[in-house]
Parts: C-alpha cells; structure tokens; sequence
C-alpha cells in the first residue's frame, strides 16, 4: 500500500506546453528534450541518470542478479498504486526473489499518444516514491510515443540489477522433503483490487493493493537464516498455483497446503466467491513465497511478523515425497483436492 | 464475514458426513443438477467423504456445457460483424463452436467484451449509439431475469442499437428428459438452489409424483452439500419421496415472483437443443413478439449452417449421469482446458473441468500434514 505520508513532492507539476502526451514527445526533437528536463530527468534525479549518456556506467561487487519485466496493468491507476510504483516494485521484488538487493534500474515508457500529462506527472511521482522507498536507483531510460489505439494508455519496463546476498543459497534444487511453504500475507489482495476497478465492475469495498517493495524484508530474512532460505517467489501473475505447480513440477515433489491456513482477508474472500475467481490464481505484489528449512520455519515467522511486509505471515504448508510432481489443497471441510495450473486466463463464472 | 464460514464449517461438515455412514445401508445413485454443486463437490473434496455406495452423478445444469455448437457459432458470427460489441459471461468466451471459439474470435479481432450483468451491455449501447450491442444471454432461470430486463431498460430507454441472442434453458424439461430416458440410473435429485430461488419449488411436486423420486432443493456451499446429500438419503432409506427445501435462507415455495414476472414479460417458452443431449421440446426461452426488435437473431437476420457436435465428446452421457468424465478415453489426453473437445471440459462447472482440475479419487490421499 502506498503510504502517502511520507513523501511531498519536491515541486508542483511543471507547467508543459502541452496537456497530452503527442507523438512530437517521443520524436526525439525538442518536445522529447522538454518532457524529460522538465520531468523524467528532474523527478528521478541521481548522479548516474544526471550523466544523461547512453548508458549508465558502474562498478559492481559481488555475485550479480538481473532481472526484467514490463507492465501492461489495467487500470493504471488503482486503489492503493499506480503503474509506476508497480513497475519499479515488481523488478525491485524480482530481484529480492534471487536474494539480491536492487541497486540500479532501468526505466522505459512506451506511451499513447493522449494520455494527459497530469496521468504521466502522477505516475513519474509514483516511481520516485517507489525508487526512495526501495532505496534503488533509475540510472538510464527510453521514452516512446505510439499512436492513438496502438497502446493501451502506458506501458512501462523496466529491468534492473542488483548484488545478491553473501547468504542466500536460493534454488529450486534446494528444495527437500520436510521443508515448510510459507506465505508472507494476505492471498489475492492485488488482483482484486485491480478487478474491482475494472470498466464495469465497480463494487464498493476499500480493498487495496499490496504492492510494496520486499527487498528490505528478504534482507532480514537473508540476514538471520541464511541458506535455511531455500527458494523464494513472488506470485503475481497466475497466482500462488502457478508458483507451487512449477516448483512441484521441476522437483518432482508434492507440495500439500492446507486452504484454513492461507492468510485472506475477510473482503478479499467474499469478493473471489462473488466474482466466481479462486484466490489460488489472483495475481499477488508485495506477497512472497519462501520455502525453508524446517527447523528455520518458525524463526521465519517470527521475524516475518515484526515487519510490516509480513504481519500475517503463515507455515501454509510443505513439501512432501507423496505426490510427486503435484499440488494438494486440504479443503477448510477436511476433504483433498489437486491444485493445478491455470488454463488461459481465468473467467468469471455465469451463475 | 459470516455468509461464507458457517457454510463451512469443519465440524458440522463432519457430522453430516457421520450421520450419512450411519444411515445409508444401500447403494444410492444421486445427482445434483447444477454445475456450481458439482463444482463445490470437487473443489471441497467431498466426494472422497461419502460413503463408497453413494455415488454422485453430475447434471446437467452448467448453461456453458448445454449451449450448443450452433449457438457458439451464432454468437462467432455476430462477433465478427463490423458493428458488432458482443458482451458475454467470462466463461462461454472459451467453448469451441464449429470453427472457433469466442476467445479466437476475439484474438482476430472481433469485439468481445466480458461482463458481469447484462445491464452494463445496455450502459455500452447508450455509450456507443454507433455501434450495436448484442448481449449473449445465455443460462437457466437464475439469469433470465436479469437478461429480461436488460431488455426492458433498453426498451424504456429506447435504446434501438441492443439485442441479445437468447439461449435459455430451463431445468424441469432436462430433469423430465433423463428421468423418461430408460437407462436412467437416478435415485433422487439435488436440485439447483438458485433456479428455485428464481421460480419456487411448484414445479417440482409433480415431477416428484409421476417418478416417485425424492428432490432437495439445495445450496453450494459444502455443508449446503451434504445436508442435501444427507437428506435425500434419508429420504430414498425411508422409501418416501418427497420435495424438500434445504436451502431455506434463499428459496421460498413460490420463488421470486417479480423476477417470474419479468422473465413472462420478455421471453417465452420454446424447443431447445442442448449440447450433448439434442433437442428438448419447451426447455429454454426465446425472446417474444412484443420484444421481437431485441431478438438478435431477427435482428441480424442469422442464417449460418446448423453445426454437429464433435462426435468424440461423450457430452451427452456425461450429463445424463451414464458415465463420469474418468470413463472418457479421451479425457485428460486428447481433451483437456487448454484444448476442449467439449463444453464439459471448458467451463469451470463442467464436470470434466472440475474432475480435471481438482478431483484426487484416484490418488492416494492420505495426508496429514500438521
């Protein structure tokens, strides 16, 4: 969630000649030039980007992470974020799935020709909070103009590298019989904030977003337990199924969860039953899986609900040598079922 | 939120599942009517709870899997109009028509939008006076109403660019036509808890008599489930049959008179093929003569070839309760979600869906975990 109090903008929005955004933005002539001085360049100042080269040079030490995603969200705005924080959180949580701590990222829009530069203004600012609060750096940057109906408003990438903890031992091949699934809080959060704004879907509830940046809590985690932190993901798209299957799958272990200990939030909940979708497939940010040791499982947790990232933190299952290559839910009743991919996008149910 | 843990309640579940070891000393075949049930069966795993010599067998009460191939490739065909938006439920966008499905349509172009009411379809006509809006309205008796009255608002409103292509079924027809099919195999019925919270439970009394078969009226929720399960059970060891009502909280013996009301004003009853089963006399609804102008299919004046269905899809014995999806030898193979040979294994309420998904029957489910 985002927390508003802690970050003023510096300036008000500049005053661009323009109330859109034009295809002459991203002509690379002068309009190009002004949008990123008076905006890009201004906002997201540091010493790398103020270079404005080609790229950005640096040093690094260490065993290096790197990592890449594009975000296409719609809405792009939606209650608790915005495509820009989403944009930087997602690659800075990538990157702390490897057990990296984020330094530099990179920054490129991909914009339609229309849309108003208080929308691009809000989003700018919305990546600078997410850049101070991940305590990350953009350090170079592409800005593009398509026409009207070829985008859909702004697309954003970004990738980003970042030096990975002398601790971490993080990968799948880890993975043993005994250890314990744990999730770092409340299931489906995101998706259905996201749903819940969508073109013909208004329902009144005060569901936000979690998109958050972890990098600061898998440190602590990183920084106690170190290797006993077997693997770790972020479950966004397609949900923590898609997560526990690819592990089940490339292990060729059972991964068995129990549905009365998945963390969710009451609203959440009765929001999946309406809309007829399984939180097991909604898209998650700020929420992460971690697969530990099981005498590491508990002190996990204990950490985990210090923070404010992991307050609901849950043992919500573990890996198992029965069921092999398959995911098994324990239903709230006591019955079993299999959890398996999702097949193409998830459609709302008739009735 | 208390609608939805008290339904699920652990220990209650487990009394219900005690009570029915204890009562049931003979084999009884029982089949609840509507996907959501089949659905809330598979994903709660309460198949796996009832006594071995009960067995469930899947209705055919999901609209996804009983619309047929003609009327998916109707609805392609008015997709793929110029002027078209086409607005659907999420889940028909993904059944094969003859030729493709609403999804590749959709992908090659065609404007197919997915929404929750069909009254949003009439906020879009409104919105795009240009274009023409069609409304695929497909379901049994729970969504006629409010497909009714997208049509009334937009008559009221005048709104001339709406229509919607009608594929309703109705319940007590499909239950009649497997009842009088001589190799039914069916003990009792749980009937379909939102179609009754629709149109009562008059309808049932004299089905109930002419088969002496016993019909509860029950909810989806896992308790909802094996109350029902429980008390048709009770029912078919006393050798009685009765109508019951398990789902008191939202089914009156009458049903919702107003929404019977629109629904009369609207639409009216006619013949009816059903993917899998063919055709029904008086099992679905059409839009009527006074309403004639938001009939999409006078409207656009449709005339495309009637389609046969993919004769490898076991459809039609799947939802007369013949054989359970695992007894498919094309099941899990050469059909699957991702490629469907039928309706059954599209939606998330088809029973091969739901088998495919969660169903552990044939796996060794012996975990105890904490």
């Amino acid at each position: 969630m985002t927390d508003t109090t802690t970050f003023q903008l510096s300036c008000p929005m500049p005053k661009f000649d323009f109330d859109v955004i034009t295809l002459g933005h991203g002509s690379g002539g002068l309009l190009t030039h002004r949008l990123l001085q008076s905006g890009v360049f201004d906002v997201l100042k540091n010493e790398l980007l103020d270079q404005q080269h080609d790229g950005a040079s640096f040093e690094l030490n260490g065993r290096t992470a790197f990592s890449t995603d594009s975000y296409v969200i719609s809405p792009i705005f939606f209650p608790g974020g915005n495509i820009g924080e989403l944009a930087i959180y997602g690659t800075v949580n990538d990157l702390a799935m490897c057990g990296a701590a984020a330094k530099y990222l990179s920054l490129s829009f991909i914009i339609e020709e229309g849309l108003s530069m208080e929308a691009f203004w809000t989003i700018l600012n919305g990546i600078k909070q997410a850049v101070n609060k991940s305590g990350v750096s953009i350090v170079t940057g592409d800005t593009k103009v398509v026409e009207k109906g070829k985008g859909d408003q702004i697309f954003i990438n970004t990738s980003g590298i970042g030096i990975i903890h002398p601790n971490a031992a993080i990968h799948h091949n880890r993975i043993s019989v005994g250890d314990k699934i744990i999730l770092s809080g409340n299931l489906a959060q995101h998706g259905i904030a996201i749903m819940s704004k969508r073109q013909g879907l208004t329902f009144e509830t005060d569901i936000v977003s979690d998109t958050i940046n972890l990098n600061h809590t898998i440190k602590l985690l990183l920084d106690l337990l170190g290797n006993k932190i077997k693997f770790l993901r972020d479950p966004t798209r397609g949900g923590l199924a898609s997560v526990l299957n690819e592990l089940a799958e490339l292990r060729k272990l059972g991964f068995v969860i129990e549905q009365s200990l998945i963390p969710m939030d009451e609203q959440v909940e009765g929001a999946c039953e309406m809309l007829g979708l399984d939180p097991l497939y909604v898209a998650n940010e700020g929420l992460f899986v971690a697969i530990v040791a099981a005498d590491a499982a508990d002190a996990a947790i204990e950490l985990l609900h210090k923070d404010a990232n992991g307050i609901n933190a849950c043992i919500i299952g573990e890996v198992t040598a029965t069921h092999p290559g398959k995911v098994m839910m324990k239903s709230s009743i006591g019955g079993h079922r299999i959890v398996g991919y999702l097949t193409g996008e998830q459609l709302p149910r008739i009735c | 939120m208390k609608f939805l843990s008290e339904y699920r309640d652990p220990e209650l579940a487990q009394e219900y599942v005690k009570e029915l070891h204890r009562i049931t000393t003979r084999p009884w075949t029982l089949m609840e009517i509507c996907g959501g049930q089949t659905h809330s069966l598979v994903k709660n795993g309460i198949l796996d709870m009832l006594p071995k010599n009960i067995t469930m067998v899947h209705g055919p009460g999901c609209p996804v899997c009983v619309t047929s191939v003609s009327v998916i490739d109707e609805a392609v065909w008015l997709a793929e109009q110029s002027n078209v938006i086409l607005c659907s439920f999420g889940d028909m966008l993904r059944v094969p028509g003859s030729k493709k499905s609403l999804l590749e349509a959709k992908a090659s172009g065609a404007d197919v939008r997915i929404l929750y009411s069909p009254l949003e379809a009439v906020e879009l006509a409104k919105q795009n006076p240009n274009k023409q809006v069609v409304f695929f309205a497909v379901g049994f008796e729970t969504t006629a109403p409010a497909n009714a009255l997208s049509v009334v608002h937009a008559a009221q409103q005048e709104i001339t660019n709406y229509s919607i292509l009608a594929s309703h079924v109705l319940v007590p027809p499909a239950m009649e036509a497997i009842l009088s099919d001589k190799e039914n195999i069916i003990d009792a019925f749980l009937a379909a808890g939102h179609v009754c919270t629709i149109m009562g439970m008059e309808e049932y009394y004299p089905v109930a008599e002419k088969y002496q078969i016993p019909i509860v009226v029950t909810g989806f929720e896992p308790v909802d489930l094996l109350q029902g399960i429980l008390m048709a059970v009770k029912q078919l060891e006393k050798g009685v049959f009765e109508v019951e009502n398990q789902y008191a909280r939202s089914v009156l013996r009458e049903g919702n008179l107003m929404a019977q009301q629109t629904i009369q004003k609207v639409f009216e009853v006619s013949d009816r093929v059903w993917r899998g089963i063919g055709s029904i006399p008086q099992s679905g609804y059409e839009v009527n003569e006074k309403y004639k102008s938001f009939n999409a299919r006078l409207k656009f004046n449709i005339d495309i070839p009637f389609a046969e269905e993919n004769k490898e899809c076991i459809s039609g014995d799947i939802m007369k309760g013949l054989k359970k999806p695992k007894q498919c030898s094309n099941f899990g193979n050469k059909c699957k979600p991702e490629h469907p040979l039928g309706a059954p294994m599209v939606s998330s309420e088809g029973a091969c869906a739901a088998y495919y998904h969660y169903s552990v029957a044939s796996e060794d489910v012996t975990i105890n975990i904490f």
